[in-house]
């Protein structure tokens, strides 16, 4: 690139060259990136990408070179949910790609805007099977909301521009690009295009008709126990405000799913908690009872309905829903309202009034009183550390304030229940796949996209083992973020299964864990073990003083369990209850006596 | 729960005529576990546009689906569920059937009362063309059978729906999906 000095740019501003340039493929890809208000990409270099890897240098992009390209995807995917913008991530052909795979399946389920560009074979070989070459779009295709394979130099910017299009409208999702070696090495006559893209076949907005809109305003006004659910779709909106504003006007209580965590302030006193399958008892019953159904932006996933059969069969159901192949999949719904949540809450909320729904609110009020779930915080203090403190104790010396990414399992349960969110896109996690290994990678791009918040990892000691070599990325990259492994010596979900369901019988599920604070200082970073309660605080004062990335290593009861537990396609309302007398102490584990340990 | 009605549902899309395509769809009935009856594609009068016609056996809720899911996809102008609008619906089949010059006039004979045509004639065997909707193509073949079917190739349905409304037009300008609730 010529000029290179002509590129510090103020955040999210397009550089502002212009003209007609001749420029390689490989640096059109990062101007027109740059063009698209990329400011960070996380990737790993590789043959068929490095044409595009040799004019990085030219750019203002930061590239964080990750240790697998897996991290590369949760980490766009991070980056993402923290800001609402478009995460990107960069891998070579072959198995660099496919490594990304997992993490691209992770945005698809969660509906969450990001670019992934790959490199590809030259055209010429394309079908060769040559060394490296992954029919990468045929891989992908299932699993992306669209994708490119890109063979020529002058497709590279009109691709890129609408991967971004597609990838942040509508209902978001991750869009794959794949540049061949031979398109990134050609040169072109090139000038940056900014007219908007033109795709006749997609038309992501949709708008209800306005006797939809009257009819929901009308069922809503008429509803003696109604219920609103907060799905991630809230937050993807941007419609956080706007449920505020209804739940004031109506007095309706707020359900949330996992995903929509964040999207209704936890600490309101109308609303519930998460619903479904590690759902407060007093929600699930509630929703069985219930005689209208506000549902925002969410997909009635499984996890969320139990036995679909006997699923709230007393309520009506509105399904406020931007993808129309969500309609009647899971739950047959009695008025859909097909749009954008916030467009739609906006035309609602001036019209509806006050339901009379005292009484249904006392009802709620009563099932709480009933509910075990918060049982664990009375729990005697029998000298053991139980994962629920150190959600709860993170939840009181963070304020409430961090944002959090937690991985997949026990403590993602634990961590919806007992860390209370009360701003939206301050909790990451994987949802739809359900993808262990997600945290640490996630939480790091969450940082680039939020530099000044508090970021904390929530973390299994078997998830955080997955991607564990991405300490080595924070090191290298000054990424700080605290983590907090919540080790119990055990793939803790699978093994709670193995307990109410396979006769306790704990197949592959004890799992031993390197010295996490040995680890930690092999990465020139901190650990610190903690096996009491009373050494919660210090060592999380510890953590956040600490610039650098800090290690947490909780050292929890072994064979706690999530409650209550909704099993999976029973119905709703039929949960397992924390059992009443407490814990007995867990029995000793062997695999706590490598290391440091007593 | 009452168990849903499955019928066969004719639905025609109008796509951009770019490699893949057809991958990205047959990909989505795959994925989303619908059924393909018969799917035909070819190209139309506009330049890189192609239409396809696909007959699924689905409940009305699933072809609502199948409908919304088919949206979704980029490269897809315009879908319509056409069963329920009056419409011309066919199959083309070429059947090789045998045919000895003392029985040629019979089988002939036959193949006029379904208005099917001899494309090819050999020393003992004919080559029969009919068009029409899967039943009257069966009942041909159904017939022909005693005299001995070599060999049977059949298009896959096209359809159209009748009158002065043009579905091309919706594929530049389209409604948005039908939800049925």
């Amino acid at each position: 690139m010529a000029q290179p000095s002509t590129h510090p740019t103020p955040q999210g501003t397009p550089s502002k060259q212009t003209g007609m340039r001749t420029l390689t493929g490989a640096a059109i890809i990062w101007d027109v990136l740059e063009r698209q208000g990329v400011e960070v990409v996380f990737g790993y270099p590789g043959g068929a990408i490095m044409p595009a890897y040799d004019k990085l240098p030219g750019s203002s992009i930061r590239h964080v070179l990750v240790r697998h390209e897996q991290g590369a995807a949760h980490m766009a995917d991070g980056y993402a949910r923290a800001s609402g913008r478009v995460g990107v991530c960069v891998a070579t052909s072959g198995p660099g790609a496919t490594n990304l795979v997992t993490g691209i399946a992770n945005a698809m389920m969660d509906s969450i805007p990001m670019v992934a560009i790959t490199g590809q074979v030259p055209s010429t070989l394309i079908g060769s099977d040559a060394f490296q070459e992954v029919d990468f779009t045929g891989v992908t295709l299932p699993i992306t909301k669209h994708n490119l394979l890109v063979t020529r130099v002058q497709d590279i910017m009109p691709a890129i521009k609408q991967a971004f299009y597609i990838a942040s409208s509508g209902r978001p999702g991750p869009v794959v690009v794949d540049i061949t070696k031979d398109a990134q090495n050609q040169t072109l006559d090139y000038e940056y295009d900014p007219s908007p893209v033109r795709l006749p076949g997609y038309r992501p907005e949709r708008q209800p008709l306005a006797e939809e809109l009257k009819e929901a305003v009308e069922m809503i006004n008429e509803a003696k126990r109604p219920m609103i659910f907060c799905g991630h779709g809230v937050i993807e909106a941007n419609a956080t405000g706007l449920l505020l504003e209804l739940v004031h006007k109506t007095d309706i209580p707020v359900a949330l799913t996992l995903l929509g965590l964040g999207g209704f302030p936890a600490q309101h006193p109308r609303s519930l908690g998460m619903m479904g399958m590690h759902g407060e008892a007093w929600v699930n019953t509630a929703i069985q009872e219930a005689d209208l159904i506000i549902a925002l932006g969410m997909r009635f996933d499984d996890r969320v309905t139990g036995n679909l059969k006997t699923y709230a069969p007393n309520a009506k159901k509105i399904h406020v829903e931007l993808d129309p192949a969500e309609i009647n999949k899971n739950v047959k719904v009695d008025l859909p309202l097909l749009g954008d949540v916030r467009d739609i809450l906006r035309q609602i909320v001036p019209h509806v009034g006050k339901p009379d729904c005292a009484p249904w609110i006392r009802h709620i009020e009563e099932l709480k009183g009933d509910s075990a779930v918060r049982d664990i915080q009375d729990l005697p203090d029998s000298g053991q550390l139980f994962a629920a403190h150190v959600i709860f104790d993170l939840w009181r010396y963070t304020e409430g304030k961090a944002l959090v990414v937690t991985d997949v399992g026990q403590h993602q349960m634990w961590e919806a229940q007992y860390y209370k969110h009360d701003h939206p896109r301050k909790l990451l996690t994987s949802g739809g796949a359900g993808t262990m290994g997600f945290a640490l990678p996630a939480a790091m791009g969450a940082r680039l996209a939020c530099p000044k918040d508090e970021i904390w990892v929530i973390a299994g000691d078997g998830g955080f083992q997955m991607t564990a070599c991405e300490l080595a990325t924070c090191s290298q990259e000054n990424i700080k973020v605290n983590v907090a492994i919540i080790n119990n010596g055990f793939l803790g979900m699978v093994r709670q299964w193995q307990q109410f369901f396979y006769g306790g019988r704990y197949v592959a599920t004890p799992i031993k864990s390197p010295d996490y604070v040995m680890l930690a200082q092999a990465h020139g970073l901190k650990g610190i073990c903690v096996k009491s309660r009373s050494e919660v605080k210090a060592a999380v004062e510890q953590a956040r003083a600490n610039p650098e990335t800090t290690l947490i290593d909780f050292r929890v009861a072994q064979e706690d369990s999530v409650y209550p537990m909704v099993p999976a396609g029973a119905d709703l309302d039929a949960m397992i209850r924390r059992p009443k007398p407490e814990l007995k102490s867990a029995p000793h584990n062997p695999i706590f006596e490598t290391g440091d340990d007593e | 729960m009452t168990a849903p009605t499955m019928t066969l549902h004719t639905f025609v899309a109008y796509v951009e005529d770019q490699p893949g395509v057809l991958n990205r769809i047959a990909s989505l009935f795959r994925r989303r576990n619908f059924n393909i009856v018969s799917l035909n594609v070819g190209r139309t009068h506009e330049p890189g546009i192609s239409r396809m016609t696909v007959v699924i056996e689905a409940d009305e809720d699933k072809a609502r689906r199948i409908e919304a899911n088919l949206y979704k996809l980029v490269n897809v102008l315009s879908v319509e569920d056409i069963t329920e609008q009056p419409n011309i619906v066919r199959d083309i089949a070429l059947i090789k059937v045998k045919a000895p010059p003392e029985r040629r006039s019979e089988v002939l004979q036959l193949c006029q009362v379904f208005r099917a045509r001899a494309v090819d004639v050999g020393p003992d065997t004919l080559v029969v063309e009919i068009t029409g909707t899967q039943d009257k193509i069966m009942g041909l073949l159904t017939i022909l059978e005693p005299f001995g079917v070599l060999e049977m190739v059949q298009s896959g349905t096209v359809a159209m729906t009748r009158g002065s409304v043009s579905s091309a037009a919706k594929a530049i300008a389209p409604d948005r999906p039908r939800i049925v609730a």
